[in-house]
């Protein structure tokens, strides 16, 4: 244990040697799980949305490192793109000072930490295990078009031709999840901005009504700052207290 | 640091060797846990959300390494084009459910003055 | 360069393409910090003209074109401020996130045939994906800010920044259509030739769909008339009030790289891209193969015609912010949602239906390139499986 510990120390990277797509790879991964790390770990949820935006971009990486050029370019435009910018837009309306960093009990912590780990010792173990999943085959060249992508939505497979004429085995397109999920993100649109319109109320909402109401201790803050700067910058506020 | 350095080492050997399927579902698996870690943990209804969104991306990353032919090892074969269209479908509806949880939290926000998630208690026992 | 670096000089490949790359990044980073230095002055000289004044005439001679790099120097040297309850790490990477955004829109622009960062198969939507991205620069330095006006200016410009990318996907998608592809190199290929063949005169559909990508741009980088985000006369500054020196420096850094991507790319999408208005280089004689010059002599054509006609569009844009009075908000919302989006959507539909019937351009001897696209998977590996999986759908796409 101790020699490959002086081994892993002492012996500098072979600089030659660097296999640059994994180098590019332990990047990403790095920058992807610290940032997902740092979202369960910070207090201040705009801290939060930040470091979620960098995980999720350094995943965008990752998905370019293994060739769906496709889906790397989505993930950043809608996922990074719009759905963030959608979770920071409600942070931002809702981050007033009281919500800001809202600390969690200890129990919940202690539980959420156990299932948690024994969950990433069994994914761990599952995903070690299978010897054809640890180093790929040398050489393969793919072009990664998105061509082939963009048919197979439209209902036509060309990544496997059928055999023999008329084809055989030809696999299914995607053209019935292309319209349903085209008609939900309709009906999402549509719901979403029904929810969230602005109502005409009779009675003020429970959000103003706080507003309008400090704490006590609030104001009482006030009251003595405005004491102290009247009692330091005039003469006359000699016997205000 | 010594447990660490430990286990560092042979992550640091990767660099000079090609990455396999294996290396991207051990991200995909600690997304996904910090992701279930952070739906439970937090009490902020954004961060509740924040744990879902990384949930479905460590999904993600799963789904697109099965599907490159790139880190598939010998003998086996990789999803392919149904990898990354599973991938773009997961994308689009994480995006209409977050719409939609946004839209639920800014209302509650609306109601209750708050986004704590221990509030929304009106319908307890 | 690579190979060069590879055979001659003996290195390594590993060290050989490390060092392509951080040739290629220092270039584009050049690009960006160069052109933005001659904007600016441009743009103080282009200002003034327009509201019959001088502009800047002391510093470096009678035209003043030393002034950027004055004003470049008081910017480094300027006091670095933070509020007082400013989040520090927020408020410290807001810029930089900015500027990342729009440097790394640049990884996939080419710039003449073949001279580009890296050639992606998906580079519009990646360079349209990652403009998208800037905003989050804005909005983490309009809360960091600690202030109600920079939080204004940035939630106003997150609002417009993503309303208009969805007119402007639309507009982009056309020439995309026209081309078969989403390489950018490819579809400036496809305007080779004489200026009739740019997609600009492919059909009227495609006329208007360019006009409106114009407006939608504009939005885009926040130029006026959009600028409400950083409208001088209502919110101080917008969401850069509190910055000042060179984080403020990276901030406009950011908009004038953003301001040349977006014009660089209607170039491609519609100018034709680095192919002149009368192919110089095919009526000389000169192509990719002839000779050890003649490449880079073709390419360096290419290049002087891309970078004049994206400064062209730099020029245009600010020709119009110091012309147009400013919009209101309402007004952007207004013009983003009930005008450009459905008209966008409505030529998309007209050009594809004019696509779909005349193929082969009005006139056939001006054949364009742009429909045997098409032909290559229909007729390639995959095509074949294509027609015989679904010979009804794909008949009616043949010529």
């Amino acid at each position: 244990m101790t020699s490959d510990v002086a081994a892993a120390l002492l012996v500098p990277l072979p600089l030659a040697g660097i296999n640059w797509h994994s180098f590019f790879f332990l990047l990403f991964a790095a920058l992807a799980c610290g940032f997902a790390v740092a979202v369960v770990a910070a207090e201040n949820v705009v801290r939060m949305a930040l470091y979620l935006v960098l995980s999720l971009g350094a995943t965008a990486g990752l998905f370019f490192l293994a060739g769906a050029e496709f889906v790397g370019a989505m993930q950043l435009m809608i996922y990074v793109g719009g759905t963030l910018v959608l979770l920071v837009f409600g942070v931002m309306l809702t981050a007033q000072a009281p919500f800001v960093s809202i600390k969690g009990s200890g129990r919940d912590k202690v539980v959420a930490g156990v299932v948690g780990a024994v969950l990433l010792a069994v994914l761990l173990q599952a995903a070690l295990s299978v010897k054809a999943w640890r180093a790929p085959a040398a050489g393969v060249v793919a072009d990664p078009a998105a061509t082939p992508i963009g048919m197979a939505l439209v209902g036509v497979r060309v990544d496997e031709p059928g055999v023999g004429a008329p084809a055989r085995n030809v696999r299914p397109g995607y053209l019935l999840p292309f319209e349903i999920v085209s008609v939900h993100l309709l009906v999402v649109l549509v719901g979403a901005a029904y929810l969230a319109r602005a109502k005409r109320r009779r009675t003020p909402r429970a959000i103003e009504v706080a507003a309008s109401v400090a704490p006590p201790a609030v104001l009482a803050e006030h009251a003595a700052i405005g004491r102290d700067r009247a009692r330091g910058g005039s003469v006359l506020a000699g016997g205000g207290r | 640091m010594m447990p660490v350095v430990v286990a560092a080492a042979p992550v640091v050997g990767l660099i000079n060797q090609p990455v396999g399927v294996a290396h991207y579902l051990v991200v995909g698996a600690i997304m996904f846990v910090c992701g279930i870690v952070c739906m439970a943990m937090k009490r902020n209804a954004l961060g509740v959300l924040m744990g879902i969104e990384l949930v479905l991306n460590g999904a993600n990353v799963n789904f697109v390494a099965f599907a490159s032919p790139y880190l598939q090892g010998e003998g086996s074969r990789s999803l392919g084009l149904d990898g990354q269209v599973i991938a773009l479908f997961v994308i689009l509806l994480a995006a209409a459910e977050a719409a939609v949880a946004l839209a639920i939290t800014l209302n509650f926000y609306n109601n209750h003055a708050t986004v704590d998630v221990d509030r929304a208690d009106d319908l307890k026992g | 360069m690579a190979d060069f670096l590879i055979n001659s000089v003996g290195l390594s490949a590993a060290l050989a393409w490390s060092l392509v790359a951080v040739v290629a990044a220092v270039l584009i980073l050049n690009v960006i910090a160069g052109g933005a230095l001659v904007f600016i002055w441009a743009e103080r000289k282009i200002a003034g003209r327009i509201q019959d004044r001088l502009g800047p005439t002391r510093t470096g001679g009678k035209f003043g074109w030393l002034q950027s790099l004055a004003d470049g120097i008081k910017l480094l040297a300027k006091e670095d401020l933070m509020p007082d309850g400013a989040d520090g790490m927020l408020f410290r990477i807001a810029p930089y996130v900015s500027f990342c955004a729009s440097f790394c829109a640049f990884i996939c622009l080419p710039f003449a045939f073949d001279v580009v960062g890296q050639r992606l198969n998906v580079g519009v939507f990646f360079v349209i994906a990652v403009l998208g991205l800037e905003v989050f620069g804005v909005i983490l330095a309009g809360y960091a800010s600690a202030s109600k006006w920079s939080l204004f200016g940035a939630m106003r410009e997150a609002a417009q920044v993503v309303s208009y990318e969805v007119p402007l996907g639309m507009c982009v998608v056309v020439p995309v259509m026209l081309a078969g592809s989403m390489d950018l190199v490819t579809i400036a290929e496809k305007q080779a030739g004489w200026f009739t063949n740019w997609f600009l005169f492919h059909d009227p559909f495609t006329f208007v769909v360019f006009w409106i990508y114009v407006t939608c741009a504009v939005a885009s980088v926040n130029r006026a008339p959009f600028d409400l985000a950083e409208a001088e006369s209502e919110l101080v500054a917008g969401f850069h009030t509190e910055y000042s020196g060179l984080r403020w420096s990276f901030f406009f850094m950011a908009e004038y790289g953003s301001m040349f991507l977006v014009s660089a790319l209607a170039a491609i999408l519609f100018l034709g891209g680095w192919n002149g208005p009368i192919p110089v280089a095919a009526l000389l004689g000169l192509s990719e193969g002839t000779g050890d010059t003649a490449p880079y002599l073709v390419r360096l054509i290419g290049l002087a015609n891309l970078f004049g006609k994206a400064t062209l569009g730099v020029l245009v844009m600010m020709w119009i912010r110091w012309t147009l009075p400013r919009l209101r908000i309402d007004q952007v919302m207004t013009t983003c949602l009930k005008y450009c989006t459905p008209l966008a959507a409505a030529m998309f539909l007209g050009a594809m239906l004019w696509q779909i019937a005349l193929p082969g351009g009005v006139v056939p001897v001006l054949r364009r390139p742009a429909a045997e696209i098409r032909e290559g998977w229909l007729k390639g590996p995959g095509g074949a499986a294509a027609r015989s999986a679904d010979g009804a759908k794909v008949a009616r796409v043949d010529s």
